[in-house]
Formats: structure tokens, C-alpha cells, sequence
């Protein structure tokens, strides 16, 4: 049971990250793509956080009488990587919108039926 | 948007709580949880709720693209500038320690004039995104 | 004991939002089911004590990630994802399992979750928090290593920003030309 708690973050951070790979590479639709790419990210963050985690630590603001705090490091990291996921999440919509005013669809299938038509 | 009383009332009471949230959030993230990334976006939202509830246009006139392009440029120059500016008393890049006559007072100024370059940045990039893809469905 | 049981009922809460919006096919749908899979992550954030992270997600991940997909759903004009035919669903089902599989292999031998005495907490992270006070003055390590100590790694985050919102300029930022859709080149033809 402790090594089920122990590694019970670990595996559903697995977990969204398969799910969201599945999504990548199983779905045709654009949109659909980046949203698996973003369950992607997040269980990046959630495995990060998981492992900056110390137990019966406190968030690290330093506070008089407080010993144990958990790890800022990864906090740093994922932070920053939130922010910049979003900015490449917006280019990743851009270029989706522009292909849907070139191609007039946005499902990967007809995209590829058209250039071979071409 | 057509009008909507509620929708105007509430937002035009909620747009400066929100903005004054953002400079809280900007100012005291060296004591509690917040700093410039945070604060860029949620000052970005304000102008976003604005724009959806009062129309694009009228948003980009209190925010014209313009001036928001000068500001994200404005902010990496900030951060960029910091670091050159510490390397005049003799610092190395980026080393806040030598802004002010103490350590602690040079490193406060420092991470708040860089924080400040981030919030700047990260705001205006996100509002420059928004009004693109918001611009690009006009007739 | 109540901290563990949040904490599996949060992550439990996030891998079963995960799933539907996997199988989901309205766009609308997927996209405010990805709000609410942000908002239980930054929750997940605050029962972990990464503050400034939950506050981050919760601003960016459910605020303005969303806003920008459902711009992104109105200008596209796309309600439904089609199911397609070419990708067969057990090929990619494998792949997923496999890897799945392997990196499960690899999570045996880590540390369990929230050991002190993992190699992750030994290093540098004990530096950071007993010489921020005395070094610059912050009370929050986050913002000190954040602006301070990796200043250099900010900047360069920042850089990345500011580069995304060039991009998106770029690509849709001007005037919609209609002329240019590949329709039209066809009719040319």
C-alpha cells in the first residue's frame, strides 16, 4: 500500500502523458492535436511538482518557525514552462487557423487528400 | 457584442479590481506566491474581458497594437538593460548585488526591475496574440 | 491520511478528464472540458505546495489557453471532429501501451513521492533555501531563484515569449487576404 501512495503521482502522470501522445498521433483533427499536446505539458508539470513535493513541507515562502519546505527548484522551471507553453500554444493555433484559410478544413486526412490531388 | 446591461455593469466593476489585483500580484510577488509572469497575464485578462464584452474595436483603442508592440519589446529591454547596466560597477551580467550600496538593497531592486520587464512582456504578448486571433475573424 | 486521499482524488478526477476528452468529438466540449482539466491541475499544484506554479496555471492554463482554442474554434468554423479512417485506433493504442509500460518499468526505482531524503531534495535546493533570506532579501525562494539565481534562464524564457507573439504576428496578423486560399488557385488553374 505505501509503494501504491509512493508511486500513485508517477503513474497518472504517466498515464496523461500517454493519453495525450495517443491523442497526438491517433486523431486527425488539428485543434484536437494540440489540446493532447497540452495533456502532454501538464503531466510534465504534475510529474515535476511530484517529485518536488517533500512530505509535511510547506510551500517555500520562508516564515519564522517553519523548518521543512518542499523544493523551489522545479516550481522555477515549471513556472516559466507554463508561461512559454502558452506562447507556443498560440503559434500552434495560428498556424492552424492558417491552414484552415488555405485548405478549408483542419482534419488531416482531407489536408493530405488535397496536396496529393494537387 | 450587443448590449447587455449586466454584462457591462458587472465588467466595468471587475475590470479595475482586476487590474489592481495584477499590480498586487506584480508588487508583492517577492513575499507571497505571484511576479511578472502572473501579473502579465492577469493584467492581460482585464483588457480581454474589456474586449469581449465592450467589442474589439473599442479595446483596441485603449490599447492600441501599436503601443503594445513598443511595450513587449519595452520589457525584454528591461531585463536585457538590467543586466547590462550591472556591468558597469563592475558586476557580472545579470548580478543585481552591485545596483544599490548593500547586497540585499541591490538584489531587491534588481528582481524587481526585472520582474517588472516580465510582467510588461508577458502582457502585452499575450494581449498582441488575443487581438490577432480575435482580429483575424472580422469581415 | 486526508492529504493522501485528495491527493488521489484530484490526479483520479484529471486522467478520468483526460480520458473523455479523448473520445469527446465537439470541439466546444473538448475545449471547456480542457479548462476544467487545468483547474484541477492548479489544484492539484496547491495540494503539492507549489503556489506560484497553481497560480500561474490557473491564470495562463485555464484563462487564456482557453479563450485563444475558442478563438481559434470560431474562426475555423470546425464544431465536430470527424472520425478518420487512415489512422487505425490499434496501432497508436501499441505504441501507447508499450511506452506506457516501459516508463511505468522506470518509475519502480524512484524515490516515493514526498521522501525527503530523495536526491532530488539534496543538492541544490537546501542551498537555496537557507542563503535566499540572507543573500537577497526575498522571502518567497521561488521569485529569488526565479529572477536572482537563474536570472540568465528567465530571460531567456522571457526571449521565447516575445518570439511566440512575433510569430503569431506574423502569421495572422495582418489583413485576410482572400485571394489566397487554395480554392481559388484551383479555379486559376
Amino acid at each position: 500500500m505505501d509503494f501504491f501512495i509512493g508511486h500513485y503521482n508517477y503513474w497518472i502522470a504517466i498515464f496523461l502523458m500517454m493519453v495525450g501522445f495517443y491523442t497526438v498521433i491517433s486523431r486527425g483533427n488539428l485543434v484536437k492535436k494540440i489540446i493532447g499536446l497540452n495533456i502532454f505539458q501538464v503531466s510534465v508539470f504534475l510529474l515535476y511538482i511530484s517529485v518536488s513535493t517533500v512530505k509535511g513541507g510547506a510551500a517555500p515562502i520562508i516564515t519564522e518557525g517553519i523548518e521543512l519546505y518542499s523544493n523551489p527548484l522545479p516550481h522555477v522551471l515549471i513556472l516559466t514552462a507554463i508561461v512559454v507553453g502558452v506562447a507556443t500554444t498560440a503559434l500552434g493555433l495560428a498556424l492552424v487557423v492558417r491552414i484552415k484559410e488555405a485548405y478549408g478544413t483542419i482534419e488531416e486526412d482531407e489536408i493530405h487528400a488535397q496536396d496529393h490531388s494537387l | 457584442m450587443t448590449h447587455n446591461l449586466i454584462l457591462h455593469v458587472v465588467s466595468k466593476t471587475l475590470i479595475p479590481l482586476i487590474i489592481v489585483f495584477a499590480l498586487y500580484v506584480q508588487f508583492h510577488g517577492d513575499f507571497g506566491p505571484g511576479g511578472g509572469f502572473q501579473a502579465g497575464v492577469i493584467m492581460s485578462s482585464a483588457i480581454i474581458l474589456y474586449a469581449l464584452v465592450f467589442g474589439l474595436d473599442v479595446a483596441e483603442q485603449v490599447m492600441p497594437p501599436t503601443i503594445l508592440r513598443l511595450l513587449a519589446s519595452l520589457g525584454v529591454l528591461i531585463y536585457a538593460g538590467v543586466g547590462v547596466v550591472t556591468l558597469f560597477p563592475g558586476g557580472n551580467y545579470l548580478d543585481y548585488s552591485v545596483l544599490a550600496d548593500t547586497q540585499i538593497a541591490g538584489q531587491h531592486l534588481g528582481i524587481l526591475l526585472v520582474e517588472l520587464g516580465v510582467g510588461i512582456t508577458v502582457f502585452s504578448v499575450m494581449l498582441i496574440i488575443f487581438f490577432a486571433f480575435a482580429g483575424r475573424g472580422r469581415p | 491520511m486526508i492529504d493522501v486521499f485528495i491527493d488521489v482524488t484530484l490526479l483520479a478526477f484529471l486522467a478520468i478528464t483526460a480520458v473523455a476528452i479523448v473520445r469527446m468529438t465537439n470541439l466546444f466540449a473538448i475545449v471547456m472540458l480542457f479548462g476544467i482539466f487545468s483547474f484541477l491541475s492548479a489544484a492539484m499544484f496547491v495540494v503539492m505546495d507549489a503556489v506560484d506554479v497553481a497560480f500561474t496555471e490557473a491564470a495562463v492554463g485555464a484563462g487564456i489557453s482557453t479563450v485563444l482554442m475558442l478563438a481559434t474554434i470560431a474562426l475555423t468554423k470546425d464544431q465536430n471532429e470527424k472520425q478518420s479512417r487512415s489512422h487505425r485506433s490499434w496501432l497508436p493504442l501499441a505504441v501507447v501501451i508499450v511506452t506506457g509500460a516501459a516508463l511505468v518499468y522506470g518509475t519502480l526505482d524512484i524515490p516515493a513521492f514526498g521522501d525527503p531524503e530523495a536526491p532530488a531534495q539534496m543538492y541544490v535546493a537546501p542551498y537555496y533555501l537557507e542563503r535566499s533570506i540572507a543573500e537577497t532579501g526575498v522571502p518567497n525562494v521561488v521569485t529569488a531563484v526565479l529572477a536572482s539565481y537563474r536570472g540568465f534562464d528567465t530571460l531567456g524564457e522571457v526571449v521565447v515569449v516575445f518570439t511566440a507573439g512575433i510569430a503569431v504576428l506574423l502569421l495572422i496578423g495582418g489583413k485576410r487576404q482572400k485571394s489566397n486560399t487554395r480554392k481559388n488557385e484551383k479555379k486559376r488553374k
